[in-house]
């Protein structure tokens, strides 16, 4: 047992070597999570702050300029051009330099003042209808701001049910808060998958592989040699993320590290896992790549990421079980925003614990067969 | 003459090799083939930003008629799945144990404050997933301003505006946002089977030394190269004709403008991703770091800030200005401009000139390294 014990320290000592000694492996491993996690904090967040749009306004009276100038005062609308002629939204809107255009009728106001329905009219560049959505939203909602102040202003009743929307956990609902985090899981997933999947392929391609295996090493140490060093590797890239979350982004952690790594500790169990059984697979470097790639693509576009996971159809949903990352998007969502603790997190504990033990002792199997 | 033909000859030859290689490893297949299928089926189906319903946990504190005839008015909705519960608290727990989505709250004094025109409906939504709000938000208008009308049938006063906004989405009437995935799909798929790919390949052939075997041969550096874009830019067309026509009959999304120019600017991007794999294999020379460079320089920034899913406006000036460096940003732009918009001078050209030009940039200077390589 102690030999065993000595054993795999020494594999794990051989194997943190072969990744750290080459400087350009120690940087590839390090600096893109890091750059990535900023880039993308920053980039990632379908939020809008700055919405190019046109008005056409052959309304000249002061409610239409009233409505236009806290159109501009609200800071993420900006004015491109003031436009004369229907012909002319076309070009804006076409060439992507104003996402909205604007169009107010010559009787707007005299609808305004005879207390009917005062139109306008709103395009929006409909080529990421998303975008074009969130901004249309955003119109909408300054235009709500317009008729509440007209209605008081006009002594007519207030608009009956006003919708007032509150938060738990993310008061002022910033996306980045829900963003962050799941980078956590997902910059690693990326890491340790694919370099689990290549440690085991460059040995086999190189030949080291089969001097390992007349070693007196078992197939199962050197499993557990290859598995540990990469989910400490995984563990120390997740920790960077983690430090830039709270002390670049500022975002409050109010939950326990406890529960946190040992949810990352079960996530990188399950990723690592893959990352051999896909070793196990392939023949080649090239082909371990390839593999892992091919895996680990679906999982981080299809985590719920960057859409939620219930607008799939319900057969992605139900192949997405294997998937861990959603798990562990989940589990770190939780525990940093809501202080979420085991018990709530059983239906991610358990699942990221099930997809380690079946794809570590199925690559083991698939090894030990390997050497029969 | 007989230089040019020995030439053409030998990269002949050299493509032919690849090419066999490619067929020959299944691994090159699934990336060319499977993976653009798995791409555009997978994600096509699967990254839907269309929201289906929310299902939320309502809680009546008012309990009076009005109140439940509003209650009603949610329950018809088709955006909604209402769950009734007795407390906040009951709600809250429903949403935070993921049971729900949300939870509306008609307030004690919903009936009092209605009739004094200031009632109040509260959507709580758990922070973690602030998307959720803004949606819920835009559902509850619905069954609002029904109920709303509603009663004004039966003497209350109500009605929206003054300011009515009358919205139209160019392009994509129908809000479907497949429209927009579908072009930024194109772009995902090429890069990846152009530079992940070719920057494994030439990588490998470095790392085993068979590049070196190559050029004590009469080849040149560029005919190298030739040989090598040839058979890659075959499997990106591959890849590109999949997406085509998958878009086209799985999709249904339009092309208003020229298929013969989403074909070339499709091909002059091609050649950027092949330039880039190239350019870093030659580079780095090893099939981990060629693989992790290609995949954090080309795939990530392609997903994350090429304006495919977040709008570029909106990013902060310094991470727009990396944008301009990264050429899928002018990608996504002709291919969604291409599709939805048709054929805009404005768009195409200036955007074609600049792949052009990196394509150009990146394919001469993969041949200088590999030349200085050698020596």
């Amino acid at each position: 047992m102690n030999s065993s014990l000595l054993r795999i320290l020494a594999l794990i000592r051989k194997e943190f070597l072969a990744v750290l000694k080459d400087p350009r492996s120690r940087f590839i491993i390090f600096l893109p999570p890091i750059l990535q996690c900023l880039i993308f904090g920053y980039a990632a967040s379908f939020d809008l702050n700055s919405v190019p749009y046109v008005v056409l306004n052959q309304d000249h009276g002061m409610a239409s300029a009233d409505l236009l100038s806290h159109l501009d005062g609200s800071g993420i609308f900006k004015r491109q051009a003031n436009l004369s002629r229907v012909e002319e939204i076309s070009a804006w809107i076409d060439s992507g330099r104003a996402i909205l255009a604007i169009r107010i009728d010559q009787d707007f106001e005299r609808h305004l003042l005879a207390d009917d329905a005062a139109e306008v009219q709103a395009i929006a560049d409909g080529r990421n209808s998303n975008t074009a959505g969130t901004a249309l939203g955003y119109f909408g909602s300054v235009v709500d701001d317009f008729n509440a102040r007209w209605r008081s202003a006009h002594d007519q009743p207030a608009q009956p049910i006003r919708i007032v929307t509150r938060s738990w956990y993310n008061p002022n609902l910033d996306s980045r808060w829900s963003m962050i985090p799941s980078l956590v899981g997902t910059l690693t997933m990326m890491g340790t998958l694919m370099l689990t999947a290549l440690s085991v392929a460059r040995e086999r391609e190189q030949g080291t592989f089969d001097q390992l295996l007349v070693t007196p090493f078992r197939p199962s140490e050197i499993m557990v040699g290859k598995a540990v060093p990469n989910m400490i590797i995984g563990l120390t890239q997740a920790t960077t993320i983690l430090l830039i979350a709270q002390f670049w982004f500022h975002i409050p952690f109010v939950g326990s590290f406890v529960v946190l790594y040992a949810g990352l500790g079960l996530f990188l169990m399950a990723a690592v896992g893959l990352g051999l059984f896909v070793s196990s697979i392939a023949k080649t470097m090239q082909q371990a790549m390839l593999y892992a790639f091919l895996l680990v693509m679906p999982f981080a576009l299809l985590s719920g990421l960057t859409t939620p996971i219930s607008s799939m159809p319900q057969f992605l949903q139900s192949v997405m079980i294997i998937n861990p990352l959603r798990y562990a998007l989940d589990l770190t969502k939780r525990v940093y925003l809501e202080d979420a603790g085991f018990g709530q997190l059983q239906s991610d504990f358990l699942p990221l614990a099930i997809i380690g033990l079946l794809t570590l002792s199925g690559s083991a199997w698939l090894f030990s067969r390997r050497l029969t | 003459m007989t230089d040019w033909s020995a030439k053409l000859r030998r990269i002949r030859a050299l493509t032919l090799k690849e090419t066999r290689q490619i067929l020959r490893d299944p691994s090159s297949i699934a990336i060319g083939v499977v993976f653009p299928l798995m791409m555009i089926l997978l994600f096509g189906y699967g990254l839907s930003l269309d929201v289906t319903r929310v299902s939320v946990a309502l809680v009546d504190e008012d309990a009076s008629s009005d109140s439940a005839s509003l209650v009603g008015a949610f329950q018809l909705s088709p955006y909604f799945r209402v769950t009734l519960v007795h407390s906040m608290s009951e709600a809250k727990t429903l949403v935070l144990g993921r049971k729900v989505d949300g939870a509306l709250l008609v307030p004690s004094d919903f009936t009092r404050r209605w009739h004094l025109g200031e009632a109040e409906v509260q959507i709580l939504v758990n922070g973690t997933d602030p998307n959720q709000a803004r949606i819920m938000e835009g559902y509850a208008q619905g069954p609002i301003a029904q109920w709303g009308a509603a009663q004004a049938g039966s003497g209350t006063a109500f009605s929206g505006g003054p300011v009515v906004i009358v919205d139209r989405m160019w392009f994509n009437e129908s809000n479907d946002s497949h429209y927009f995935l579908v072009p930024g799909l194109i772009v995902l798929v090429m890069t990846i089977i152009g530079a992940f790919l070719t920057a494994m390949v030439i990588a490998r052939e470095w790392e085993r030394g068979t590049l070196e075997a190559l050029f004590v041969t009469p080849m040149r550096a560029g005919e190298f190269l030739l040989s090598k874009l040839i058979p890659y830019f075959g499997l990106g067309m591959i890849g590109f004709v999949l997406c085509l026509v998958a878009g086209q009959f799985l999709f249904h999304v339009p092309l208003r403008g020229s298929l013969l120019l989403l074909f070339l600017a499709s091909m002059i991007y091609l050649l950027v991703a092949l330039g880039i794999g190239l350019l870093v294999s030659t580079l780095v020379k090893s099939q981990f770091l060629a693989s992790q460079l290609a995949m954090t320089l080309t795939f990530l920034p392609a997903m994350m800030l090429s304006g495919f899913l977040y709008d570029l406006r909106s990013m902060p000036v310094f991470i727009r200005g990396i944008t301009y460096a990264l050429p899928a940003r002018y990608a996504v732009s002709l291919m969604q401009t291409i599709y939805l918009a048709g054929d805009v001078p404005s768009v195409l050209w200036p955007n074609i000139a600049v792949l052009g030009a990196m394509a150009a940039a990146l394919l001469v200077s993969t041949r200088l390294v590999t030349r200085k390589r050698l020596s």
